[in-house]
């Protein structure tokens, strides 16, 4: 049996210590918010409005974009930064329309893994990436490819 | 639900020292920063470009992940991005990031700045005219490299 307290009844003592972990969420939001507008934008002009747009799109042109470090660090930037910004956004619609316990621990799980599993796979191929692999055609690879 | 039967299980409420002040009940639901008017709207659009943006990133990374597998398997899922209805696809997801960026700057705007708050009606106009002018900018440019031929 429950009592229902009576209306203006003082809101109950909250914890008042420890790191406020919805705060710094959303801190987080904001920052990260401005970050991705610089990242994405310079990322959108770079490779949509710059020469034959998304017609020159493939893999010597990632390739030529990767094997500078600034472009790998603004797309690993980007990848961490879009994941944590996005996931931790669909965390907050989780809240407010999963209604069910069961339903919502697992939306929120499905959200932490795809961002770790993610963020764990772009990384890796931001950083590991070979610009000319051994065997392939060239006329596929960046043209500096050739010289060695 | 015992919550649902409240008549018998209300605490008793405590004696009345002080009389409630007087609310006065208005005629239609009073809307509010975010309640029933632009400020609604801008919320509902942040959250459905959000959820459509979130989409495309997760899908955007496994494609791109593709450059570790090998250059032909690239190419070819690259390659359909440059199809013209993918063409038109990329233009709402543009028109959906610059529209998801301004908001959450002017969201920004009225969360810290004073100004920002009193004059968030006039913020969203301004929101929707910057985004109005990136997007001439941005959709021809994109539109002719998506349906001119070669390459």
């Amino acid at each position: 049996m429950t009592t229902i307290d009576a209306p203006r009844t003082g809101l109950p003592v909250r914890r008042r210590t420890g790191i406020n972990i919805e705060k710094w969420a959303w801190i987080a939001m904001r920052a990260s918010g401005v970050l991705l507008l610089v990242l994405i934008f310079g990322h959108l002009f770079v490779n949509l409005m710059t020469g034959q747009g998304i017609k020159a799109l493939d893999f010597g042109f990632v390739g030529g974009k990767w094997s500078d470090p600034f472009w790998q660090i603004w797309d690993c930037a980007m990848l961490w930064l879009a994941l944590i910004h996005g996931s931790n956004g669909m965390r907050t619609i989780v809240n407010d329309y999963a209604r069910n316990r069961l339903l919502s621990v697992i939306f929120k799980g499905g959200l932490a893994v795809a961002a770790v599993v993610l963020i764990i796979l772009g990384t890796l191929v931001i950083f590991t990436f070979d610009p000319c692999p051994a065997g392939a055609a060239a006329n596929l690879l960046p043209s500096f490819c050739a010289a060695s | 639900m015992p919550e649902k039967s409240t008549g018998a299980l209300v605490a008793p409420r405590p004696a009345k020292k002080y009389p409630f002040p007087k609310l006065t009940k208005p005629k239609a639901p009073v809307g509010t920063l975010y309640r029933g008017d632009l400020g609604m709207w801008s919320w509902v659009l942040h959250r459905i470009t959000g959820v459509g943006i979130f989409f495309f990133l997760l899908v955007h990374i496994l494609d791109t992940s593709l450059v570790r597998v090998s250059p032909e398997a690239y190419n070819a899922v690259i390659g359909t991005y440059k199809n013209p209805i993918m063409g038109l696809g990329e233009t709402v997801l543009v028109a959906a990031v610059m529209l998801h960026a301004l908001n959450g700057l002017r969201i920004i705007l009225i969360d810290f700045w004073r100004f920002g708050a009193k004059h968030e009606r006039a913020l969203y106009w301004f929101v929707i005219a910057i985004w109005v002018v990136l997007m001439l900018g941005f959709a021809p440019i994109h539109l002719m490299h998506v349906f001119s031929e070669g390459a």
